[in-house]
């Protein structure tokens, strides 16, 4: 009986070598998602590739045209990263949330998008970040739009072979700011019943100049919400907006009955942590005035 | 750390007793070197892994292990046909009930699965991996059958039946049809019909809880390895390898004495860990082999096989004069089982109205079967739902009286002389002072902000006895061991050792506990029923008493006196009457050194059935602040006010007093067992199993009272059990005050708590 075989390559190249030699072979990161899925049984791979020596999936490059995150980035190395987490708070305060303190030190970024769970925490506030997924394969790099990327409950964008080097997000402009809020039963070691991105920028007169607004476990993926968007542009976040980003925020809802949430509870929390959520982006914006 | 707040009429100065000491099991939990079950590795171990049902409810027509058998690494593969049956107990029956027919039934299913998780067979192999992968490979043929779940449908007549000759106890003439209703259990007094036409305002009302696991970190582990003359030695971690070894020996047809089981160090238990569930498997696949056989279960299976406490469905009706005084009370309420009979009724039935003096009164408890793991104990077994029932419904008299909650309480309060509704006969109880410390407390009165509300509860246990047996060594150093038989659950080889240490008036660093096996010492009942400081704890006192008792003869044989004329005190054996300051004292010491010269080892016994061990009463009082737009709960302030008799150790005492709020916080807001339509259980694991984590609770404020028990030498009440019976019911009626509005159902969760704020805005609008 064959084992599980375990491989750490040093480049992108080599790990597309890997993942092409055997069929079914899975790709390590932090392996908070991946290992309590081996151990439930749930898949029985025969090849690993554990992608954290690859020097591109382990470094934040900050220039002033862009952010490049690592793919294989921890929640905790990310939130120490002042500089990071001064431009995109509500990212940072959204991959924090995932697991217990010890959980952090391992799971990754990448590897939460790629685990491709409708309810995983920083899916919502990368979507509403505007970023691209860099995504290494056989046929070479390739770009994704965040808001793509995620296809169905467990699948992704992914083609055979491919696998998640980055992720690059804008610089904000000035007076942006962005913020993630989720609402679990409990206060930490749980899976969101919903999540809400939304990051936006202000025009000097206050009013809203661009904004991205998404959600999380209310639909078979994190959404991208248009309604909402035209909700905010050119708002003052008055409570005529702030009633019409919550209905927004409910129209655009496809979740499920499930062990977590009920459809018309995860409805109606949509809208609500949507609000304030949108709040909170709100006064950032405001306070990043320089 | 807390500054162990008391109140109480506690007397005696002691040195180690009622004082916090270091803990003699403390440095090996932290620093890893404690052993729990699976920490135990063997030569030429095995691993087991169980194929486990997936269906609620089917009935077995096939099981084909043989691919399994034949794959390299496979050493055995057991299922019911190796488990001996037994034929099914015949009444009468105790409050507890014991059927071998029952357990062999549960540990491997024989005709039918009765729920999903149900233990089909057992593999052993080389490898947990190549284990895993024979499970896969057993073939079972089903023949699905219709399940039910809700205690309530499965005992009215057309409900899916889950045995076919469970006939209901009691009834005559005797039922021509068989039903998942076991029995019913209650006691009545008075005249209820008069009570409550004398009442000036009678409440009725209906509740519902689901079932909740007690949740212990450490999952079920155990090392089976059996030799070729039949002895069995078994490892597990256990509240009872005692009554391990007696379930084994019965269950399995082998000699008591072929046993030896050692408990391991144990993650907690609270009632889980007081039956056998994978051990049996372990064993007879060790028999086959001949090898070692270890078996670690894995949360999922803990969540879907093992018994969490019942849940329930009550219907309850109190009257009352306009003053508080209660005239009749009324309850009835429904127990799933489980899959086998044994739900708690018999303590519901004590539960109810216990803390106080109702002239008439009824309880009736139903004992019934559904498609769900056998429920097993959960502190406070059945106590705690029908506490709430009874609970909300004196709060609501007390409101619509204008009363305060307490002093209504108070005017009812049971005290010495008096008997309950069960026949028991008070002594010397403290339900009085526990109300009045309540009264007193600050958080009582303490002003709540917006969407908050606040719950006052009062609860009622009547505490275990029971077997127990110490053995002492006073070894000729001056040290002494001390061997015990229950498992150390909550911090109770510190119990003991404070107790032998100031009996023989030494420091309780000389003194070292161990829990032993089954082979090493008398019998013992299990560490439940917050018994074991209380027997235990006499049995030790007893055993220590013996050895002064030794020593004492000792120092008169060297000073050549009767040993009438010697006394013991701090440590020292004194000369008195006439010749009181005439001798040079012996200290400990000193004759501990004579004695191998003398007269020999020095050893104290004593084997117990202990009695007296009464009952105690707990309040608490929870602030709840709700989320007014999602419905969620957080817990803002919480305090527990327990009458312990004495707290020999007073920071596990607390610790007991907050895990218990703690465990009655999860069940009343968001612990539950979710089920698909097949009767398959979803959420098996932590994560979906919503247990509070410590970030979701404050820090617990709690208030030992001290009325000592005087059937104890140093006065201890059980403070295991208690905490959690008021628990649920002070934070469900904390919500319940938040939101304006009587739910009545547990968990109270976001998506209820905001469907009944809506239903709040709908009634005002």
């Amino acid at each position: 009986m064959a084992g599980l075989r375990y491989e750490a390559p040093n480049t992108v190249d080599a790990a597309i070598g890997l993942l092409s030699e055997v069929a079914g072979a899975k790709v390590l990161a932090g392996g908070t998602d991946l290992l309590v899925q081996i151990r439930e049984e749930m898949i029985d791979p025969d090849l690993i590739v554990d992608i954290k020596r690859i020097d591109e999936t382990r470094r934040i490059e900050i220039t002033p045209d862009y952010v490049k995150i690592g793919a294989a980035m921890t929640g905790a190395e990310l939130g120490e990263n002042e500089e990071l987490a001064a431009m995109w708070p509500g990212v940072i305060e959204a991959v924090e949330l995932i697991g217990s303190w010890q959980v952090q030190g391992r799971a990754t970024i990448g590897g939460n998008l790629c685990n491709a769970s409708p309810a995983a925490d920083s899916v919502p506030a990368i979507i509403a970040s505007g970023a691209k997924i860099v995504v290494a394969g056989p046929q070479g790099v390739r770009e994704i739009p965040a808001e793509e990327f995620p296809k169905a409950p467990g699948r992704t964008a992914l083609e055979a072979n491919e696998f998640v080097v980055s992720l690059v997000l804008p610089v904000p402009p000035k007076r942006s700011g962005d913020a993630y809020l989720r609402f679990i039963p409990r206060t930490e070691m749980d899976i969101a019943v919903v999540g809400a991105g939304v990051s936006v920028s202000l025009n000097e007169d206050g009013t809203c100049a661009s904004a991205r607004v998404a959600l999380g476990a209310v639909a078979p993926t994190a959404l991208l919400v248009k309604d909402a968007i035209d909700a905010l542009l050119g708002s003052k976040l008055d409570d005529v907006t702030l009633e019409k980003l919550d209905k927004a925020a409910r129209d655009a809802c496809n979740p499920i009955d499930d062990k977590r949430g009920t459809i018309e509870y995860r409805t109606k929390v949509a809208g609500v942590l949507v609000r304030r959520t949108a709040a909170i982006a709100w006064e950032r914006a405001q306070k990043q005035n320089g | 750390m807390s500054d162990n707040q008391k109140s109480g009429v506690v007397g005696g100065n002691y040195r180690w007793v009622g004082n916090n000491t270091r803990r003699p099991d403390g440095v090996d939990k932290v620093t890893g070197r404690a052993r729990y079950g699976d920490d135990m590795v063997l030569p030429g171990m095995l691993h087991m892994r169980m194929l486990r049902s997936p269906h609620a409810h089917a009935r077995i027509l096939s099981i084909d292990t043989s691919d399994a058998e034949a794959m390299k690494g496979v050493k055995a593969v057991v299922t019911h046909k190796d488990v001996p049956d037994h034929p099914p107990a015949k009444p009468p029956f105790g409050p507890a009930v014991s059927d071998f027919h029952d357990l062999s039934r549960n540990i491997m299913a024989r005709e039918k699965v009765l729920y999903d998780g149900h233990a089909v067979a057992a593999v052993a192999a080389t490898t947990e991996s190549i284990a895993k992968r024979a499970v896969r490979k057993i073939k079972v043929e089903y023949e699905i059958l219709p399940h039910v779940l809700d205690p309530y449908e499965a005992a009215q007549a057309g409900a899916p039946i889950l045995h076919e000759h469970q006939f209901t106890l009691g009834l005559e003439p005797k039922p021509k049809e068989p039903s998942n209703l076991f029995r019913t259990l209650g006691g009545e007094q008075g005249n209820l019909e008069q009570g409550f036409e004398n009442s000036d305002l009678v409440i009725e009302r209906e509740f519902s809880s689901q079932p909740v696991h007690q949740g212990y970190i450490e999952p079920l582990a155990c090392v089976a390895s059996s030799s070729e003359d039949g002895a069995v030695e078994l490892w597990t971690s256990t509240q009872g390898h005692f009554v391990a070894r007696t379930l084994l020996s019965r269950l399995l047809n082998l000699d008591m004495s072929k046993f030896r089981v050692t408990a391991s160090e144990i993650g907690g238990g609270f009632g889980g860990k007081t039956t056998i569930y994978h051990e049996p498997a372990a064993i007879l696949l060790s028999m086959k082999t001949g090898r070692p056989v270890r078996s670690v279960m894995t949360r999922g299976e803990v969540l879907r096989a093992t018994g969490p406490t019942v849940g329930s469905v009550c219907r309850i009706k109190i009257g009352a004069k306009k003053d508080g005084t209660l005239v009749a009370a009324d309850a009835e309420i429904w127990y799933q089982a489980g899959a086998f009979k044994g739900g708690p009724v018999a303590r519901a039935t004590d539960s109810f109205f216990s803390p106080y003096k109702i002239p008439n009164a009824r309880t009736a408890c139903h004992d019934v079967c559904v498609n769900r793991p056998k429920a097993a104990a959960y502190r406070a077994p059945g106590a705690p739902m029908a506490t709430w029932a009874a609970e909300a419904v004196i709060n609501e008299l007390a409101t619509e009286f204008g009363l305060d909650p307490v002093e209504m309480r108070l005017k009812n309060a049971v005290k010495e002389g008096d008997t309950s509704l069960m026949g028991t006969k008070h002594g010397r109880i403290g339900c009085i002072e526990v109300l009045e410390a309540a009264k007193n407390h600050p958080h009582y009165n303490a002003p709540l902000k917006k969407n908050q509300g606040r719950g006052f509860a009062l609860g009622y246990w009547l505490h275990g006895g029971g077997l127990s047996s110490a053995s002492a060594n006073l070894l000729d150093d001056g040290t002494l061991t001390l061997a015990l038989g229950t498992p150390d659950i909550g911090g109770s080889r510190s119990s003991m050792r404070a107790m032998a240490a100031e009996e023989l008036g030494i420091d309780i660093e000389l003194v070292k506990p161990a829990v032993v096996d089954t082979a090493s010492l008398g019998y013992n009942h299990l560490t439940a029923g917050s018994r074991t400081t209380y027997a235990t704890g006499m049995a030790v006192v007893n055993a220590t008493r013996e050895i002064i008792e030794k020593l004492c003869s000792l120092a008169a044989f060297k000073w050549e006196i009767s040993v009438e004329e010697v006394r013991w005190d701090s440590g020292e054996a004194l000369p008195a009457d006439k010749y009181a300051g005439k001798l040079k004292p012996f200290s400990l010491k000193q004759l501990a050194k004579m004695a191998p010269g003398t007269v020999g080892p020095i050893a104290g016994h004593s084997e117990i059935n202990a009695k007296g061990a009464g009952a105690s009463f707990c309040a608490q009082i929870s602030d709840i602040e709700i989320d007014p737009e999602t419905g969620g709960t957080s817990p803002v302030r919480h305090t527990v006010i327990l009458d312990a008799g004495r707290a020999i150790s007073p920071d596990y005492v607390e610790g007991q007093m907050q895990g218990g709020a703690v465990q009655g916080i999860g069940w009343a807001l968001n612990e539950e067992y979710i089920y698909d339509d097949n009767g398959r259980l979803l959420n098996t694991g932590f994560l979906d199993y919503r247990m509070p984590v410590a970030s979701d609770v404050p820090m617990i404020d709690t208030l030992i009272v001290e009325v000592p028990n005087p059937k104890h030498p140093y006065g201890v009440r059980g403070v295991g059990e208690p905490p959690l019976v008021p628990a649920p019911a002070a934070v469900a009626i904390a919500v319940e005050n938040a939101i304006g509005r009587r739910m009545g159902d547990l968990p109270m969760s976001p998506p209820k708590v905001l469907a009944a704020m809506d239903a709040q805005k709908l009634a005002a609008e």
